[in-house]
């Protein structure tokens, strides 16, 4: 347990200098650690700035990271001046309920939501809400799913063909299929939810689901023959046996399931949303290329290092989280 | 002496009609069942009257609360309107009436408001130009405009003798873009080709010396530049985007094929227009107001129309580019820009008014190129421009308007002896006279095309 605890922080690589008392040591580590990601980035700002000048297209030149860099602080501007102009909106609303009830004392007053464009930060904010819900949803499929394949021989064998056909379909043709049942099957006057919010949500579901099912299903087969026998021993219940025995062993494969599903998930939301004009960082991207204005590249780059960075963020805290509940230390991950 | 007889009939009819209409008592539009509203378009500068109509909050005077959204091409924005996923759309003038005639997609859409006069052109690659031109007169060392598609006719048959098929791009089977290029090819000796939908052929391009294809208005620049085709027929800004990145000339602008022609319609499902009447009424209002301010004081207010719609929510591209035509100027080869002040137009010549003889003239190049496979009789024809057409609810939005000061009677049709049938007129680039409450006898006037009970 001790053990446990000292490294509790370890994924903070900056964290670990600090545990080195030898001051040399530590430069060089600190060189590894911050020096050569910083050239790498560097290196890789000055390719692309070169290979940008050199690329032109019918839009004008490919957009280098000074462009990139404004495009990027006038799409804040733009947000700012979307802000503003939802300020307005409202107190117009406000007047006209106002005059609504001055003409009318029992007039019905509804206060709506800003009915302007999503900027793009809302876009950012949607993106993010429609992966997070399709990831929950699978997992909260694909976890029990995989338990009790892992559990039994006789189900995994009759659904490992299903799976693995599954499996390797892409989030495109899965997505026509999805927009026509939910546009068949969701039929209300007072949605909940957008269509369009559940046509991308379960297209990530169906396209992410499939790794944590696989790997749930494999670290429950695989758990130490030594405990399966405690158990046998102890004659616990099948639900004791699968809850102190079965999950705590595999939890380690699940959430290496896990993480390589939300990158997945992440990934296919992008595709779904460009195809199905999902609002979200998809849409942003195919609209912009829509307009086809002078600036519409840079601002297409400008997604393209958002969603990786996103994509990034979101690896890191999976990782965070599985090493937390990671009881085997020794296994590498990276 | 029979025309001036039917005539005298038509015109008693109206007569009579009106005094019927009249003898109802005028009530103002009560307050509409649905505020919250969402609204397709595709990136285009037609889509104009529904951006105006956000920005200078004539929906919200009209106590509506409206959303706009950019669609990704017409056959998702048709299919968002019908399983009602949006409220309304920007929509193509064919696309109302093949829907409502079962070609393509099957579903009840009506218009009440039609949103624009003219605004496409016809754009080849510069290849293409370059062997064309050696054809095409010339005066003071420019070419003499409208240019016939008898000059492109030669480039076609060199293709052809080559074996390479011509390819051609247009947005929509039902778009107007496809009935403006046929006609125009057409009228230059070069079939189009035709669609055999009882025969399962949808792609219209049996017997055809030009093969058209979809491609949506955004891409078009970009698949010409590709090679992929030859040509194309679309909307602005993309025939002037063409000229500014080099790679195309645009031959003719649809005024000069048809003039003031009708383009988009503001389109709703019937079964919406059934349930949210007073809501359609409101919405329609909001429009024409939007469409007056556009067409204002001689265009003065295109300048500002222009920077609102090259906001990356609308239609996104420069405003130089949208500029070149919304302000009544058109660049055909780089330099050669010329004035034409119609080139856009919403509001002037009763523009918004959804006329019957517009439907009617969709759904005769309809029958001509075989997408309705069978003969129709004329009352059919009008059969349909009634369902889809809906100049009565036009009406009351714009009796609405005029009682509420917001607008004069003469901006507008004279309601009471208005048919919806233009009187007949020749304005085409081939000097067809076209008679739209004699459809048949339209049809087979063509030199090119399907006549009577001819059938692919």
């Amino acid at each position: 347990m001790n053990r446990v605890n000292t490294n509790r922080y370890s994924f903070i690589p900056l964290f670990n200098l600090f545990k080195y008392k030898n001051n040399e040591i530590s430069l060089v580590r600190l060189l590894q650690k911050i020096g050569l990601p910083t050239g790498g980035i560097l290196l890789f700002l000055f390719f692309w700035s070169v290979a940008a000048q050199n690329i032109d297209t019918s839009l004008g030149k490919f957009p280098g990271p000074t462009e990139v860099f404004n495009q990027a602080n006038s799409l804040v501007a733009e947000h700012q001046a979307e802000r503003l102009r939802e300020t307005e909106f409202y107190q117009r609303q406000q007047q006209r309920n106002a005059d609504k009830l001055a003409k009318d004392p029992y007039a019905d007053i509804k206060t709506r939501p800003y009915t302007g464009s999503p900027t793009y930060f809302d876009q950012i904010l949607t993106s993010m809400i429609t992966v997070l819900s399709g990831f929950i949803l699978a997992s909260a499929i694909a976890i029990p799913l995989g338990v009790i394949i892992g559990l039994s021989k006789t189900i995994n064998a009759a659904l490992a063909p299903v799976i693995q056909i599954f499996k390797p379909v892409s989030p495109l043709a899965w997505l026509p299929l999805v927009t026509m049942v939910v546009s068949a099957v969701y039929v209300t006057d007072d949605p909940l939810f957008a269509k369009s919010f559940l046509n991308s949500m379960f297209t990530v579901t169906l396209c992410s689901l499939w790794p944590t099912l696989i790997n749930t299903s494999v670290g429950v087969a695989n758990v130490n023959s030594d405990l399966i026998n405690v158990s046998k021993v102890l004659r616990l219940s099948w639900l004791t046996h699968t809850r102190k025995i079965v999950l705590p062993s595999s939890i380690p494969m699940i959430f290496t399931g896990l993480r390589l599903s939300l990158s997945i998930a992440w990934m296919v939301l992008i595709a779904a949303e460009m195809l199905a004009q999902n609002p979200g960082l998809g849409k942003f991207v195919w609209d912009e290329f829509q307009n086809g204005s002078s600036n519409s590249l840079g601002r297409i780059m400008v997604a393209v290092l958002t969603i990786g960075f996103i994509g990034f963020l979101l690896d890191r805290i999976m990782l965070m989280i599985q090493q937390r509940v990671n009881w085997d230390r020794h296994a590498d991950i990276r | 002496m029979q025309i001036a007889s039917k005539f005298k009939q038509l015109f008693l009819g109206t007569i009579c009609l009106s005094t019927v209409i009249c003898s109802q008592a005028y009530a103002e539009t009560g307050e509409p069942e649905k505020e919250d509203l969402k609204f397709g378009f595709i990136k285009l500068t037609d889509m104009a009257p529904l951006a105006i109509a956000y920005e200078k909050g004539y929906f919200e005077d009209e106590g509506l609360y409206v959303t706009l959204e950019a669609q990704a091409n017409w056959k998702v924005l048709l299919d968002r309107v019908i399983d009602g996923q949006l409220d309304g759309a920007h929509m193509l003038a064919g696309q109302p009436l093949g829907a409502t005639i079962g070609f393509g997609t099957q579903a009840n859409i009506i218009t009440a408001f039609s949103m624009d006069l003219n605004g496409n052109g016809i754009t080849v690659s510069n290849a293409v130009w370059e062997k064309m031109k050696q054809y095409v007169p010339m005066k003071n060392g420019l070419p003499v405009h409208p240019i016939k598609a008898d000059y492109l006719k030669p480039v076609v048959e060199e293709y052809k003798a080559e074996g390479k098929p011509f390819n051609m791009g247009m947005v929509f089977p039902v778009s107007t873009h496809n009935y403006e290029l046929r006609y125009w090819l057409a009228a230059g000796g070069i079939n189009p080709g035709y669609y055999a939908p009882l025969n399962g052929d949808t792609s219209g391009t049996l017997k055809a010396d030009a093969f058209l294809s979809v491609t949506p208005p955004p891409q078009m620049p970009a698949t010409l530049e590709a090679g992929t085709i030859y040509g194309y027929c679309v909307g602005e800004p993309w025939n002037q985007q063409a000229v500014f990145k080099g790679i195309g000339v645009p031959v003719i602008t649809d005024y000069e094929i048809w003039k003031d022609n009708p383009e988009k319609v503001f389109g709703v499902s019937q079964e919406w227009a059934d349930k949210y009447p007073n809501t359609h009424i409101h919405v329609v209002k909001a429009l024409i107001r939007a469409a007056k301010w556009l067409d204002e004081n001689n265009n003065a207010n295109r300048k500002e129309a222009v920077d609102i719609l090259s906001k990356p929510y609308y239609v996104g591209a420069d405003a130089n580019v949208i500029a070149n035509s919304m302000t009544g100027t058109f660049e055909y080869e780089k330099g050669d820009k010329r004035e034409v002040p119609d080139f856009n137009v919403f509001f002037r010549y009763h523009a918004t008014y959804p006329y019957y003889s517009d439907a009617v003239w969709y759904l005769t190049q309809m029958r001509r190129w075989g997408q309705i496979p069978e003969y129709k009789p004329d009352s059919w024809y009008t059969d349909i421009a009634k369902k889809v057409y809906r100049p009565d609810i036009y009406a009351q939005a714009a009796k609405d308007l005029i009682a509420e000061g917001k607008m004069n009677a003469t901006d507008f049709p004279d309601f009471e002896t208005e048919t919806g049938f233009k009187p007949p007129h020749q304005e085409f680039i081939d000097s067809v006279m076209y008679d739209g409450t004699k459809p048949n006898a339209y049809i087979d006037s063509f030199a090119i095309g399907l006549k009577a009970k001819d059938k692919i």
